[in-house]
């Protein structure tokens, strides 16, 4: 029985691998040296580190989106949340006498949270609290918060020169992006939050069946709130970093369509758009693939033009190679034709969906 | 006898942990009624969809008319001849019913559909079935046994050799049982050939020719009707002595007056809800066993649903253990104790993507909150103790609740329920639409909670089971609570019939 737990298991992660895996070998063909990772003045470069470090935004608002999504809900405001709370930072942080003073960026990061937080709740409300259908509440932040960026930045571009805070997005430690470990603290408190509590199970169980669990006595509502508080805190962080990337607040064009990467992201981590299981582990996944096509989009120089359509279309056959039923449909005539072998050595089926 | 229309030979499949059928024969010939008896995870409802193509077969072979076949998918069964009306009625309520017996093959012109043409067919369809109702209605505008007629027209507007019947009576009464029966025979002498599956014994000896007994995957064997005695039958089902069963038959009608002179864990007064269920009082025990009788929509089920908050009564009081409560939602029910288990398990009860494990703890887990998980080690416990207590098959806890049959899924509900320790469990149907064994198994469990304390309300169709539970029973008729009697030895299934009838309190 633990034979078949294992590969099971195995099983709904091994698409998102495999694809991920082939993805990078691919680009081997186009640049020889793209497994290659130098040390330079005690920091990593390369290729695997690049795609690291500029997916790490994308990592975390797949996050959020992860438990959003596990409770039947979605959210589309949080590239607007992105740009918001890399706005709020960028505007307070100017605001300083001494731009690179300590004490200023904490105050202003801590502050871009807060509001990063503020606006996952209200999207929680109108969702649990008011029971808008969720793809209409958080389309409401989608739109009204590229205004609110605006309006933080004085429709301006936001520069500023602040070294402690180009340290989120820019900087290094032990030769390791910070980026990178800003990414992996948050999946890591995601899986904890999620799988050491029961918070995971109820968030699967109000997903799954919305009727049974308010029978059973799960407080649904309370529940989606924090997955919508999650996301917009996720978003929020993912702001802070994409700003103190390019030292400056974009209101207009930063975060600009992650949420349909990020929807993207866990989707092909293999939790479903209707809301049930999710997976951590995969919308990481995910995420690192959709980075993955974008560089090697870039690498092996697709002319512009057709960059997105090229996404497209490789995007269209990743999902259709991690759908059961197309596998089926193509890989599976070889087991037409014997169809008196006794059943124990046939191979094992796939739980019917 | 001619040839069969339809052979299986060697039909074997097989879940990830679960062996569903091994080596399993079965004939049907035109112009039959074929009874499919067995228990729940006897392997029937995997038999009718390897049949139509919902699943893949592991091995052995298909026939149809003679001629090898094997279905990728139920529409390819359709065409073929081979059509399914399932337990649940799957039609959608919101399309009128012609609609809903031409759904993806209307009758078109230049691309258009003809709407008259589709509604003169259908009233000529359900004509045949001596249905005579508006076919540009909502489908919803009508009782589940109408949907359930609807959907026989349909399968046998779109297939003329084999349909196939999976549990259709167990949501209907028994006047609306009579009508579905008529249609059958007439069908039959039509000479199609007819696959009925069912859990109640008197339906299969009323309309049945043959019968193919399952049991845990294999056939038993296949018996002309007329031959095969119910005892014999039942025996062969579940594959034991019977002793089991006619002990509780045996049993003394139990006795009220000790019971309830001590004060009610739940009283309720003038309780309603407009719409719903007329304002009534209504009592219950430390120790008591309420049954509630009444006919399918009589309100039975929206008793249940206002003393356990799922539904929020506009008037009246409520009161536990002699104190004035409000219970506005579930939540707050279960915090008073109180257990609910509705009738739908699938779409009200099971969340069938968790698994066992998961759905046994989820009340428990729900009412600790999300940031006071149970350990691990604590949910093995508890679910394995329950698992082995309920005899719930398969015993592995971390399988899908969806891959589990129908009566193993009300166990991992009765499980999800008892783990809270209630002292009052509302049990909606809980023997709906399984087999004797399983039936017998929650009847007793019913009996031995009630000796240890619980206060039950027992919610079912059918009087015998009431009758054989209950210290008391409640009638309702029309959404009226029209009776409320101690279910003393003058107390019988023609008496509470009458009350029904006459909505007389006696």
């Amino acid at each position: 029985m633990r034979a078949t737990l294992s590969t099971m298991s195995k099983h709904r992660l091994f698409w998102p691998v495999a694809v991920l895996v082939v993805l990078l070998l691919s680009n081997l063909a186009f640049t020889p040296g793209f497994f290659r990772i130098e040390v330079r003045q005690g920091q990593l470069y390369g290729s695997l580190i690049d795609i690291l470090r500029f997916g790490a935004p994308l990592i975390l608002v797949a996050l959020g989106m992860t438990l959003v999504i596990a409770t039947g809900g979605i959210d589309l405001s949080v590239g607007s949340v992105v740009a918001i709370s890399g706005a709020l930072a960028c505007f307070l942080i100017s605001k300083e006498a001494d731009q690179n003073a300590f004490s200023g960026v904490v105050w202003a990061v801590a502050l871009s949270l807060v509001l990063a937080l503020v606006l996952g709740l209200w999207n929680g409300l109108l969702v649990a609290g008011v029971g808008i259908q969720p793809i209409v509440a958080t389309l409401i932040l989608m739109v009204a918060g590229r205004g609110l960026a605006q309006l933080i930045t004085n429709g301006q571009i936001i520069t500023i020169n602040s070294s402690p805070y180009e340290v989120i997005g820019t900087g290094y430690e032990l030769g390791i992006p910070i980026p990178v470990y800003i990414a992996a603290v948050v999946t890591a408190a995601a899986v904890l939050l999620t799988r050491r509590s029961a918070l995971g199970m109820l968030i699967e169980s109000v997903g799954g069946n919305a009727e049974a669990s308010r029978l059973s006595g799960i407080r649904a509502r309370q529940i989606k709130l924090m997955a919508y508080v999650f996301c917009g805190l996720c978003a929020g962080i993912a702001g802070l970093i994409v700003s103190s990337n390019v030292h400056s607040a974009d209101g207009n064009n930063a975060g600009l369509f992650i949420e349909l990467d990020a929807i993207l992201a866990v989707v092909i981590g293999g939790t479903s758009l209707l809301g049930g299981r999710f997976s951590i582990g995969g919308t990481v996944l995910g995420a690192l693939i959709i980075q993955a096509l974008s560089t090697t989009i870039y690498t092996i120089g697709v002319p512009p033009e057709i960059t997105l359509l090229v996404k497209a279309l490789v995007v269209t056959a990743v999902c259709l190679i991690q759908s059961p039923a197309f596998r089926a449909k193509v890989f599976h005539r070889r087991s037409r034709p014997p169809a008196q072998a006794p059943a124990d050595e046939q191979p094992k089926v796939e739980v019917p969906v | 006898m001619t040839d069969p229309i339809l052979t299986m030979t060697g039909i074997s499949k097989e879940f990830p942990g679960v062996k569903a059928l091994i080596d399993v024969d079965f004939r049907l010939f035109a112009g039959e009624v074929h009874g499919l008896m067995g228990e729940n995870g006897a392997g029937k409802s995997t038999l009718i969809k390897v049949l139509t193509g919902v699943y893949d077969i592991d091995a052995g072979d298909v026939t149809l008319a003679g001629e090898p076949v094997r279905f990728g998918s139920p529409l390819q069964a359709q065409h073929a001849g081979v059509s399914t009306v399932y337990q649940e009625v799957n039609l959608c309520a919101n399309l009128s019913v012609a609609e809903n017996i031409f759904i993806g093959r209307e009758p078109r012109r230049y691309g258009l559909i003809r709407w008259s043409e589709m509604r003169k067919r259908s009233e000529e369809l359900l004509a045949r079935l001596q249905l005579d109702i508006d076919v540009s209605a909502m489908l919803g505008t009508y009782s589940l046994a109408v949907q359930q007629m609807v959907a026989i027209a349909r399968a046998i507007d779109i297939s003329t050799k084999v349909l196939i019947l999976d549990e259709p009576t167990s949501s209907l009464d028994p006047a609306e049982v009579d009508q579905l029966f008529r249609v059958m025979r007439q069908l039959k002498n039509d000479g199609l050939a007819i696959l009925f599956v069912t859990h109640f014994l008197d339906q299969v000896y009323q309309i049945s020719d043959r019968i193919t007994v399952l049991r845990n995957g294999r056939r038993v064997g296949e018996y002309p009707t007329a031959e095969l005695a119910q005892v014999d039958l039942v025996a062969r089902m579940i594959g034991k002595e019977l002793a089991v069963l006619e002990q509780l038959e045996e049993q003394p009608k139990r006795s009220l007056a000790a019971l309830e002179s001590t004060r009610p864990v739940i009283a309720a007064q003038d309780v309603g809800r407009r719409g719903a269920i007329a304002p009534f009082n209504l009592s219950i025990h430390e120790g008591e066993v309420v049954g509630l009788a009444g006919l399918l929509g009589s309100g039975r089920t929206e008793v249940a649903r206002l003393l356990f908050g799922a539904d929020r009564a506009d008037r009246g009081r409520i009161q536990i253990d002699g104190q004035p409560v409000t219970i506005r939602t579930p939540r707050t029910a279960i915090a008073h104790d109180i257990a609910f288990c509705s009738e739908n398990r699938r779409t009200e009860g099971l969340v069938e993507e968790l698994t066992v494990r998961e759905n046994i703890v989820l009340a428990l887990q729900a009412a600790r909150g999300w940031s006071r998980p149970l350990s691990r080690r604590r949910q093995e416990e508890l679910v394995g103790k329950y698992i082995q207590a309920l005899r719930i098959t398969p015993t592995n806890p971390e399988i899908l609740a969806r891959n589990l049959s129908g009566g193993n899924q009300q166990k991992v509900m009765l499980a999800r329920w008892l783990i809270t320790e209630p002292r009052l469990l509302i049990l909606d149907e809980p023997t709906r639409g399984i087999d004797v064994g399983a039936k017998a198994e929650i009847q007793r469990l019913v009996v031995s909670l009630s000796d240890g304390g619980m206060a039950v309300l027992f919610i079912s169709a059918e009087l015998e089971e009431v009758l054989r539970l209950s210290h008391k029973i409640a009638v309702l008729r029309d959404r009226h609570l029209v009776a409320d009697m101690a279910n003393t030895d003058d107390v019988d299934a023609d008496r509470i019939m009458e009350t029904i009838a006459s909505g007389a309190s006696t």
